[in-house]
């Protein structure tokens, strides 16, 4: 079974996120970018599934300029056995994307097809389930626990009111959770050899896909600044207020 | 961990040890000058640049013989110099200065040398060199006879706390190499070791350091003057105590903002720190900021003993370039140029023979030898106050440093007297942000795992809590930019505690303590600040 | 005059509480009709009828079908999107039951969705966060089909006392079988995960030592709240790691969060940015917490919090 693993570079966790001052989005420039950590622990997983024997190939994807393809050699060097680069200099948003994954799932027929839950930029978490939508598969979201056996892997999911079990059958789309294994260090021969791994690259015209129309983005600012209230001068004060706010 | 660990061994003809521009410009040109040769550069921070600081104001000559056409397509902050200043500050008042020659800054440019960095990285890889961010070079490799280096090891990764292997445990690796070339930085602590071992600084005089804290501001629209070079002297510091502030104006309403403290201060209660902030809420230099906001913030110790306390630049099987080495004219308060020359100069010849005997001579007998010679005398001068130091900065440069003498330095960790003998000092309130150290730390975006041994070995606590605490009421809990040391009182006891996590790798606590009891090692790789811009 | 669809969470005979605040939002758009749908395998009576008592709601329609037993994305999309046809608006709750579905809907109806709308500008333009709560994004969606969640936490509950009429709906449409529930487990622990926790109670170093954090694990419990730490707890040995709260711990935004011996360092303050309510206390009126809490309360916290468990 082959697995795709879908990647997006996004702005470092570690930065301290900045909004431009004429409200034209965050900066950018000159900032760490890396693999979207969701994305990691799609693509660990999906390496767990190959060293335990449910899958043969882990091919990497990405969509974005070429810096993107900084991400794919990330895959690579943790373990990924090839890459898909397809090329798209313009903003993308998740139907797109979707309709990439699509195109490209139809092309390379893989068995499971993980992402991150969600990008820590857009914070959409939309991409996993419109692909599933589109490609009339499964979805199996928020992924703490992924077992594979046979022709369907039961997913353990993290929802709100504690763990969903789920049965789906192959081929469907599983979407990660933060719990759900903690990626590996990339070995540093392992990112010389990701320099010579194949990878091969699509423009959206290869793949006859026409992105849809935009959600346009006016405006961003910063949140606004949180303020202090008051004090309370003792504790049936505090538990009054918090009452009356129907907080307890 | 007792059990042997298999590693993995690279072979490469160079291996660098830090990608500052010392480190970049050496591989950069063995590359040039070499397209054979198999150069790899480790870097610890997460990604180049990331942990590099400096004000900076740089001499281009060395950009220009690796890339002349460099302006072309110039690093992300890169502003010409325009106009110098230099100031005295009182308590009040702000007095211009003649501007000593060193510091005309006329052919020079205002840079951010992490983005110059990044920027001589990405030019390093398109001529196949090999840059590992986020791997510390953690140890040296000596041979059987212990007399040669053969290599570095990168750190262990996925280690806990107790020093027991995580799930992910993966053994750092061997890497081999012809040579190896030093280029951490000031007081890098592969350096340190190796200058140690191997007697490199014998008959040197010790070296000395600065602390420089710098932050990165974004201003209201049309407050900057592009180009625009600030220094001052004196207030908040005592006169006998050496350094400075610079301000650089940049482009897009930038300036980045900095002092310098020498290291050789006396008074245990001085924090570097608060005088940072005090010099910024000086009355004549906080209309600039107000209203502004911080964009990055962090600190590096400096290395200012010039050539008398420069060590021997080779070791067999390793040679040492730019700061791992002290090769900054502090009087210019410039170090870049010389590092990345003396990469050239290095590459130059590890082009053609991968050894590392001869460095030290031909170092020595190059222009810049003879540029720190000119100027050796100008920073221990200031040993005796501001007002002598500036008399004696005066005739060393109108005599070009042709006097037949050779001032001494003492070292960093003797020069504090003790508490009892000291003042507090007393500082007016402040409000310009950030509000203290934890929050300046903030902007670092420093990050450590926290399930990591502690990077930050203090050998003998029990002095912190007797002696120290006695002697010199723990001067780590002020000196230390980030808040790393702090003392807390339980139960009436007293423990000294490490937030290692908070650390920015600048190095003072190596540097100052002094009982020479901390030692700064490696955490894990990729750990520590994110500078942006610095 | 437009319509919208809101598609609720319901779950053992209950409505879930996101419904009536992703109700609060659909409001501010003023839809000449406003129906709320819920999917279930017996019609599930009681939630619709709460549901039936919102302000605002014009009609309540029920959907059930034996697949409609476990609230399944995949399961449902069809439906919803079956439905859309006759809507202008189709919203959910940013649950992770919304947060699953909606986005299938989006892409069967073949239109962007607007996740965690947070503010409603006009019909067509919406406020919502990204980057963590870090920035805050305007966003106007193209023409045809809005489809979007609703961030509970920006909205409040709308009132009862209302009566719209539940209808049954029947669908004729075929549903897939790929997808199985097998069950459903409560967390486990008996406290509620820190991340996805609705109140919070975190301590800081001024709690002293690790046996002292008893306090705050005793009023957490009380109030059926997950429990953080700050840094300088967790550096101090007081509670591991993955309690910790803040810029390299969790980022979290609970309804309710109360910081007890949290001086309120910024890197803390970065994890909370998002909080409801913010609750501190703390000895020192000086503390920067306070400068950003909406209540505060100066004193000691070991005889503070008994005092609070007491009165609760």
């Amino acid at each position: 079974m082959k697995v795709l693993v879908c990647v997006k570079r996004v702005v470092d966790y570690n930065v301290r996120i900045r909004v431009k001052p004429d409200g034209g989005g965050v900066v950018t420039d000159g900032v760490k970018m890396a693999m979207n950590p969701f994305d990691e622990i799609a693509v660990e997983e999906a390496l767990r599934m190959r060293e335990a024997g449910h899958v043969s190939e882990v091919v990497a994807v990405t969509i974005g300029d070429k810096k993107s393809q900084e991400q794919l050699r990330t895959a690579l060097a943790m373990g990924a056995d090839r890459a898909i680069w397809v090329e798209h200099e313009e903003a993308i948003q998740p139907l797109g994307v979707a309709r990439v994954l699509k195109a490209l799932a139809e092309r390379e027929q893989p068995g499971l097809v993980l992402l991150g839950k969600q990008a820590i930029d857009d914070d959409c978490g939309q991409t996993a389930q419109m692909l599933a939508a589109l490609w009339q598969r499964p979805q199996a979201t928020y992924a703490s626990e992924v077992v594979i056996s046979g022709e369907t892997v039961r997913v353990t999911r993290e929802v709100d009111a504690g763990l969903e079990v789920i049965d789906v059958d192959l081929p469907a789309v599983i979407s990660t959770d933060l719990r759900l294994n903690e990626p590996r260090y990339v070995k540093l021969p392992d990112i010389m050899k990701a320099k010579r791994k194949p990878m091969d690259s699509y423009t959206l015209p290869d793949l006859g896909v026409e992105l849809p129309p935009l959600v346009e983005r006016l405006e961003t600012t910063p949140p606004p600044a949180r303020t202090g209230g008051f004090k309370v001068e003792s504790v049936e004060e505090l538990v009054a207020t918090l009452k009356e706010k129907g907080l307890v | 961990m007792t059990e042997a660990i298999e590693r993995d061994v690279m072979e490469f003809d160079v291996v660098i040890v830090g990608a500052g521009p010392a480190g970049l410009a050496c591989a950069i040109r063995c590359k040039q000058q070499n397209p054979e040769l198999m150069v790899c550069v480790l870097e610890k921070g997460s990604e180049v640049g990331a942990q590099v600081l400096s004000g900076a104001v740089i001499e281009p000559s060395g950009l220009d013989l690796l890339f002349p056409d460099w302006r072309d397509d110039p690093p992300a902050i890169c502003v010409p110099a325009v106009k110098d200043e230099f100031s005295l500050l009182t308590a009040k008042w702000k007095l211009r200065l003649f501007t000593p020659p060193q510091m005309n800054n006329h052919g020079n440019y205002i840079v951010s040398l992490g983005g110059l960095c990044a920027w001589l990285a990405s030019r390093a890889e398109d001529l196949g060199v090999e840059i590992y961010p986020g791997f510390a070079a953690a140890e040296v490799l000596l041979d059987e006879s212990g007399e040669r280096v053969i290599g570095i090891r990168t750190g262990d990764m996925g280690v806990d706390a107790a020093g027991l292997p995580k799930d992910g445990y993966t053994p750092g690796i061997d890497i081999h190499a012809r040579v190896t070339v030093l280029a951490e930085g000031c007081r890098g602590s592969l350096s340190k070791q190796l200058i140690s071992r191997f007697k490199l600084d014998e008959g040197c005089e010790p070296q000395t350091y600065g602390i420089g804290i710098k932050e990165l501001w974004q201003l209201p629209e049309g407050r900057v003057t592009p180009g625009l070079i600030q220094h001052s002297v004196g207030w908040p510091l005592d006169s006998r105590t050496y350094g400075g502030s610079f301000l650089y104006h940049l482009d897009q309403d930038r300036v980045a903002v900095g002092f310098v403290t020498g290291l050789d201060y006396s008074n245990p209660y001085l924090e570097p720190y608060e005088v940072f902030q005090q010099f910024k809420n000086h009355p004549k230099i906080k209309p600039l900021f107000e209203g502004g906001e911080i964009i990055s913030s962090g600190a590096r110790a400096i290395v200012e003993g010039g050539l008398q306390s420069l060590p021997k630049l080779e070791l067999p099987g390793a040679l040492l370039i730019g700061d791992s080495a002290g090769m900054v004219n502090v009087p210019k308060i410039k170090g870049t140029h010389m590092a990345m020359h003396a990469g050239i100069m290095a590459a130059d010849r590890l082009a053609t023979s991968q050894e590392s005997t001869g460095w030290d001579a031909a170092w020595r007998s190059s222009p810049w030898a003879d540029e720190l010679k000119q100027v050796r005398n100008i920073r221990p001068g200031f040993r005796r106050g501001l007002w002598l130091g500036l008399v004696n900065a005066g005739i060393e440069t109108i005599t070009f440093g042709r006097l037949p003498w050779t001032l001494g330095h003492h070292a960093d960790h003797s020069s504090l007297k003790l508490a009892a003998e000291s003042d507090r000092p007393e500082w007016p309130k402040r409000d310009l942000p950030p509000r203290d150290r934890l929050a300046g730390v903030y902007f670092a975006a420093t990050e450590h795992d926290e399930n990591q041994p502690v990077h930050l070995q203090v050998s003998d606590t029990d002095i912190c809590i007797t002696r120290c605490r006695e002697e010199y009421g723990n001067p780590c809990t002020r000196f230390c930019p980030a808040n790393v040391y702090e003392m807390v009182e339980e139960q009436g006891a007293h423990r000294l505690q490490i937030n290692s996590g908070n650390c920015v790798h600048c190095k003072t606590c190596d540097i100052k303590d002094p009982y020479q009891i901390i030692n700064w090692v490696t955490p894990e790789g990729g750990s520590g600040p994110n500078y942006q811009g610095l | 005059m437009s319509r919208l669809l809101i598609v609720a969470e319901h779950g053992a005979g209950n409505l879930n509480a996101s419904v009536a605040k992703t109700l609060a939002c659909a409001l501010e758009l003023k839809p000449a009709e406003l129906d709320v749908v819920l999917f279930s395998a017996d019609g599930a009576e009681a939630a619709c009828q709460q549901a039936a008592a919102l302000t605002g709601v014009s009609r309540v329609l029920s959907v059930a079908r034996p697949e409609n037993g476990a609230p399944m994305g995949a399961v449902l999309a069809p439906q919803v999107a079956a439905m859309a046809a006759d809507y202008d608006y189709v919203f959910g709750p940013s649950t992770t039951f919304g947060k699953d579905l909606m986005p299938s809907v989006a892409a069967l109806a073949g239109v962007p969705m607007v996740t965690d709308i947070m503010g409603v500008e006009d019909g067509r333009t919406f406020v919502r966060p990204t980057y963590a709560g870090n920035a805050v994004d305007k966003v106007r969606v193209p023409d045809g089909l809005v489809v979007a969640t609703v961030r509970a936490a920006s909205y409040k509950a709308v009132g009862g006392g209302g009566s719209a009429p539940v209808e049954a709906l029947e669908l004729d449409i075929e549903l897939p079988t790929h997808s199985r529930f097998v069950e459903i487990r409560a967390g486990s622990s008996d406290r509620p995960d820190l991340q996805s926790a609705t109140k919070v109670v975190s301590g800081g170093r001024g709690l002293g030592s690790a046996e002292n954090f008893q306090v705050i694990y005793s009023l957490a419990d009380k109030l059926g709240a997950g429990v953080g730490a700050s840094r300088a707890a967790v550096d101090s040995g007081f509670v591991p790691n993955e309690m910790q709260v803040g810029q390299t711990g969790k980022i979290i935004a609970p309804d309710l969060y109360i910081a007890v011996g949290i001086s309120g360092a910024i890197q803390h303050l970065a994890g909370i940015k998002d909080a409801g309510t913010i609750v501190a206390i703390n000895k020192d009126p000086e503390a920067p917490i306070f400068e950003v809490a909406d209540i505060g309360l100066v004193g000691d916290l070991f005889k503070l919090l008994p005092e609070i468990e007491a009165a609760l």
